[in-house]
């Protein structure tokens, strides 16, 4: 029961509740050891880590690699811009790459969907998916439900609602399956062309109304509008965009309750959310960022401790 | 498996008597002392004992916090079983404190080595020192001695000694018992 049922943390639809109770445990042990004075423990001394990130990244790589350096680790870092990934480096050659360089655990981001499983079977290694296209993002996912477990003091029959772009999103996708493993409703709020065709089938509601998708929910988990994966139009303009689904307080002050503001960064702001909101009382923006190296610690701890000696 | 009675109630008292007794000798009146009982086992016994000095011996202000070590310990990724961790709840700073680490059993002397690492998160302290209630003098693996002990025991590889506390068994009581 104390570990985890998995190899990898290739996506959340791999896990199973006691997994995510296991991992939130342990998260908790770790929020504690990073508030100390001295925030870091000598468990993974032995064990090289190594962070691969094909696509940009600032939050989770930061994340992720203060997480491994509060544990002891050694970290290895490769970052590969747009222009290396262009220059013709297939994912094989990283692999054969990882192998001679004997890490215990991978940690890769990759434009690519399915990355994280393919590099699974080829490498041994434990991969940790710190988001592969438009597919997953599990540690996202998880410290979300972790920030909404400390809020609200649980996940379950919490109705959550996720507004934004939920196409391109593997935020939404990885939180849709954490939040409905643990208990919770889900809705999708947003343009219908950035809301998936077929998103029902996973058991979510969809709202095009913001109004009446905020008066429904606890918790409003609002995402970026990523203009960097839109290679065409998807809404007629950013502003028009903001009037429709853009969060501000004059909207949250009108609700007969106070629901809690989530955002997975970066924040643009004025466009999906207001400054005045980000900044508020009702947002855990910033709890979510602290979460997250717990939550990160937590996976790579419990996924280490099955890495053979 | 046959347990043998090492200690009963009448004696675990006069012992904790005793050794409340030691540290006010040593300690005064504990106004730079604080006092870490290990997770999970030390922390009964550092309860009954500064419940003691306060009901007792008029201690004041007595400062308790307990430590995991599960994240020090060095037989990670060692055990066939996975380790689990409890929590830590020290809310003070230990820096330039005397520091009283309490466990129930000193045996191997690896659980002390991994409490003096974790410690150190908490600040630097002016001195530390161990109070078990059980020594196991013959099997430890490292360097480490009790400052203040209950009973020394002479007990075999083979044997384990538990201990047991009314808060959880219904009993103060030590055995020995055959692996």
């Amino acid at each position: 029961m104390d570990q985890l049922s998995v190899q990898h943390l290739l996506g959340i639809k791999y896990l199973n509740t006691n997994d995510i109770d296991l991992i939130f445990k342990t998260a908790d042990h770790f929020k504690e050891v990073i508030n100390r004075p001295i925030k870091k423990v000598p468990s993974l001394r032995d064990i090289t880590i190594a962070n691969l990130f094909f696509e940009n990244s600032t939050r989770t790589k930061l994340s992720f690699e203060l997480a491994e350096k509060r544990l002891s680790a050694d970290v290895i870092n490769f970052s590969a811009g747009q222009s290396s990934v262009k220059k013709g480096e297939t994912l094989i050659d990283t692999v054969n790459n990882i192998l001679s360089m004997k890490v215990d655990i991978v940690v890769m981001r990759h434009g690519n969907v399915g990355a994280g499983v393919f590099l699974s079977k080829h490498v041994n290694a434990k991969i940790i998916n710190a988001g592969d296209g438009t597919h997953e993002h599990p540690t996202q996912a998880l410290l979300d439900s972790y920030s909404i477990r400390e809020k609200l003091g649980t996940v379950k029959g919490k109705k959550v609602v996720i507004v934004g772009d939920i196409l391109h999103s593997r935020v939404a996708l990885s939180n849709i399956f954490a939040l409905q493993l643990q208990g919770a409703e889900v809705k999708v709020c947003g343009p219908t062309t950035l809301i998936p065709k077929h998103i029902t089938k996973l058991g979510v509601g969809v709202e095009t109304n913001l109004k009446k998708a905020l008066e429904w929910c606890d918790v409003a988990n609002v995402l970026r509008v990523q203009h960097e994966r839109m290679a065409i139009n998807y809404f007629p303009s950013t502003r028009e965009y903001t009037q429709l689904f853009g969060i501000n307080q004059q909207i949250l002050d009108n609700l007969d309750k106070k629901i809690v503001i989530m955002h997975p960064g970066p924040i643009n702001r004025g466009v999906e959310i207001t400054s005045d909101v980000a900044d508020s009382k009702q947002s855990i923006i910033l709890n979510q960022v602290e979460n997250g190296v717990a939550v990160r610690m937590a996976v790579i701890y419990l996924l280490a401790q099955q890495v053979k000696r | 498996m046959s347990a043998k009675a090492l200690l009963n109630a009448k004696d675990i008292e006069i012992i904790l008597h005793r050794l409340a007794c030691q540290l006010i000798e040593n300690h005064d009146d504990f106004s730079n002392t604080v006092f870490i009982g290990l997770q999970p086992r030390g922390g009964y016994l550092a309860n009954r004992l500064l419940h003691l000095l306060e009901k007792e011996y008029n201690a004041k202000d007595l400062q308790l916090g307990l430590l995991d070590i599960t994240f020090y310990r060095d037989d990670f990724r060692r055990r066939d079983e996975p380790l689990t961790a409890t929590k830590t709840e020290i809310d003070f700073l230990i820096e330039d404190k005397n520091v009283v680490i309490i466990d129930d059993v000193l045996y191997s002397g690896r659980s002390v080595r991994a409490a003096l690492t974790a410690i150190q998160s908490f600040g630097r302290p002016k001195n530390i020192e161990l109070l078990v209630l059980i020594d196991r003098r013959f099997s430890r693996h490292l360097p480490i001695q009790p400052d203040y002990k209950g009973r020394q025991v002479d007990a075999i590889n083979k044997e384990k000694v538990l201990v047991t506390w009314t808060e959880t068994h219904n009993e103060d009581a030590v055995y020995i018992e055959q692996k």
